[in-house]
């Protein structure tokens, strides 16, 4: 296999992979170091560095649209980025020290949590009650409906930071968005909408993932030929997804998502704990 | 869509209003990914140019070279019209989106005299540059 060939595929499968990600809503860089490692036999360190840059894209991408649309909690996005951006930079830190096999393990696991959390049934919301702390730091605030602005109150928050902080580990640890760790603290623990936990996490993926990926980069870990063909693929994918959204069938291929998700989360967990990372 | 109530018009000469605070940073994403990605293809189709043909070579972890590590060295090479220094300055483009999108807050805050979310914003820019600038060394 040629440099050109390689490039080409990788393209290819970060294009699915970003496709797959918007449509149902998990996230494309959560199958990119598993593509990279399982598939292409790239090292853990940078598969991590690609598939973080990746996660800068789609996640500035699609924020742009959700920010204009006046979903996002700007307040609540900057607050709690404090926690992910410090835990972004103890993953960071902590990459040196872990060994490669219990990074996948860690990313089995992941995954299969995953796998778990999209199959329950998202529950909307609405808090009207607020902690004296998320009145002080004004966290409230009010997204649109089909029936006007809702407005909405904010709780737990310091549930939510540490929630976030350990979100800012797992994505500088494995190069992942852990969107799914943001939605939870903010969807199950601050009671926030779940259209504004959603967008509010898409926002805040990008800053988490910039912390560790500028560690990585003076650390010589994003590798440009690598980088390049995965980012352009999953960033054309989600945009793709984006525009298609509305006529696929999210149930079906959440499931089918959900699937590749388990048997990747399988397979890290299998060749981490037989030593072979 | 209308405006939120929380929010006063925004007349000439006035705070930014949240909903313009909205617009501006959702254009500057928009903006910084396409300038990214553009860098990244234009740099990444030159240096397929030289390089398609070679075996690939990632199974064992080497980094980078000095000139693809720093963001001075990234320039530097990028200037000099090297293709893989071009591709990744791409990416730092990237890296950078989200940190100016937090710098474009920092100052929107402190037009709204907003001390609390000034200094809350200011923590996380810390955080990010000194990622990007001196972290990886330690």
């Amino acid at each position: 296999m040629t440099v050109l060939v390689m490039t080409l595929l990788l393209a290819g499968g970060a294009f699915a992979a970003g496709l797959l990600g918007a449509l149902t809503g998990l996230g494309g860089g959560l199958i990119i170091v598993p593509l990279l490692t399982l598939g292409f036999g790239v090292d853990l360190r940078y598969a991590i560095g690609a598939s973080l840059v990746s996660v800068i894209a789609t996640s500035s991408g699609a924020a742009a649209a959700y920010v204009r649309e006046g979903y996002t909690n700007i307040r609540v996005g900057m607050l709690l980025e404090v926690a992910t951006t410090v835990g972004a930079l103890v993953g960071a830190y902590a990459a040196l020290v872990i060994a490669p096999h219990v990074i996948a393990v860690l990313f089995g696991l992941v995954l299969l949590f995953t796998a778990v959390q999209s199959l329950r049934p998202q529950e909307e919301h609405i808090t009207e009650a607020s902690g004296t702390l998320a009145r002080r730091l004004r966290l409230g605030s009010t997204y649109p409906t089909p029936h006007g602005l809702q407005h909405y109150e904010v709780q737990h928050v310091p549930l939510g930071f540490g929630l976030m902080f350990l979100a800012g580990i797992l994505s500088a640890l494995l190069g992942i968005g852990s969107g799914v760790v943001k939605v939870l603290a903010m969807d199950r623990a601050m009671r926030l909408p779940f259209k504004v936990s959603t967008t509010t996490s898409n926002f805040m993926i990008g800053v988490t993932a910039a912390a560790s990926a500028g560690v990585y980069l003076t650390r010589g870990y994003i590798d440009p030929g690598l980088a390049m063909p995965v980012m352009l693929g999953v960033l054309a994918g989600a945009l793709f997804g984006a525009r298609v959204l509305t006529k696929a069938r999210t149930r079906t291929l959440r499931l089918l998502f959900t699937a590749v998700v388990v048997v990747l989360a399988c397979e890290m967990l299998y060749k981490g704990l037989t030593g072979a990372f | 869509m209308t405006d939120t109530t929380e929010t006063t018009g925004p007349a000439r000469g006035a705070r930014w209003s949240e909903h313009e605070v909205e617009q501006l940073i959702g254009n500057l994403l928009r903006i910084g990914v396409l300038i990214a990605a553009a860098v990244a293809l234009a740099g990444g189709i030159a240096w397929l140019a030289g390089h398609g043909h070679l075996r690939p070579d990632y199974r064992e972890f080497r980094g980078q070279p000095d000139e693809l590590r720093s963001v001075t060295g990234v320039i530097g090479g990028a200037l000099a019209l090297h293709s893989a220094a071009i591709v990744q300055l791409g990416l730092l483009l990237l890296i950078a989106t989200p940190i100016v999108r937090v710098a474009f807050s920092l100052v929107a805050f402190a037009v709204q005299r907003d001390r609390l979310y000034v200094v809350v914003t200011a923590i996380v820019l810390g955080v990010l540059l000194f990622g990007l600038l001196g972290g990886g060394k330690a």
